[in-house]
């Protein structure tokens, strides 16, 4: 019987992991990729108390955060392709339309 | 140490790999790839957790559909080595580094001092079996379950409309 709290440990590296690359990484696509990671070790840490509780409300959420991931990165990637056309990059330093 | 604990710590030293793997290899179609193999440990990791239902949907929604589509999107826009290139924001490690640190103290402080779990007592029924999260998805969550439905049709609206070609760009 694994300790609920490793999993909830282990969820916490995965999500930091994941802010490192958002913060750190310079690729969109790569970007893209580690805000999934975050997604999914929150998707970890609500199934990990769902089944500490014995209660299914977290595996509910679990799947509703499922159909918002796979929304966001359908229009997330989207928005690289339209943008990669105009300017033939996804660095986002490069990518600075906004001035300020 | 009992068998199910050394099954965690080795699919959790895995998917740890992998995710730095994500962060930290140059080339995006790299990345790509060790996110396929994290999402593969997380399913294993539901399945420990004795939710079925959402590791099937796990390998089926991210590995059969996301990382597809992000390897798609990369072999179409071309995976170049793009750090350290152009104008680079001297100032973000840092920022980096410190939002991080917080985010670790806030972290351990919660780890250190939250709650102690004792062993699960209340077992779910089944667990995560389809049947048993179905009833639950098309009863009490009917509401939220549409709303996901009209949220993915608007979201493959826009990511039709956003990606295509505009009719003076194909002349």
């Amino acid at each position: 019987m694994v300790p609920t709290n490793f999993y909830l440990i282990l969820g916490a590296m995965i999500f930091f992991i994941g802010a490192i690359g958002v913060l750190t990484r310079r690729s969109a696509l790569i970007i893209l990729m580690c805000v999934e990671m975050m997604l999914n070790s929150v998707n970890l840490t609500l199934i990990a108390l769902s089944h500490q509780w014995g209660n299914l409300n977290g595996q509910v959420f679990v799947f509703m955060i499922m159909a918002v991931a796979a929304a966001e990165v359908a229009v997330g990637l989207a928005i690289i392709i339209a943008h990669s056309r105009h300017t033939q990059t996804t660095n986002i330093d490069e990518i600075n339309l906004l001035k300020w | 140490m009992s068998f199910s604990l050394l099954f965690f710590i080795v699919i959790g030293a895995i998917s740890l790999a992998a995710a730095y793997g994500v962060v930290a290899s140059n080339l995006p179609i790299h990345s790509a790839l060790f996110l396929l193999t994290h999402f593969a440990t997380l399913a294993v990791l539901y399945i420990t957790l004795d939710a079925q239902f959402l590791a099937a949907t796990q390998i089926i929604v991210y590995a059969g559909g996301i990382v597809i589509l992000i390897l798609f999107v990369i072999m179409l826009i071309g995976s170049e080595r793009i750090e350290n290139q152009g104008p680079y924001r001297t100032w973000t490690p840092y920022v980096a580094m410190f939002l991080g640190l917080i985010l670790v103290i806030t972290l351990a402080y919660s780890v250190m001092t939250g709650q102690q779990f004792g062993t699960p007592t209340l077992a779910i029924p089944d667990g995560g079996a389809p049947p048993v999260l179905g009833l639950a998805l098309f009863t009490q969550y009917i509401l939220p379950f549409e709303l996901a439905a009209v949220l993915l049709l608007v979201a493959l609206l826009g990511a039709l409309l956003l990606a295509r070609r505009s009719k003076i760009e194909t002349k």
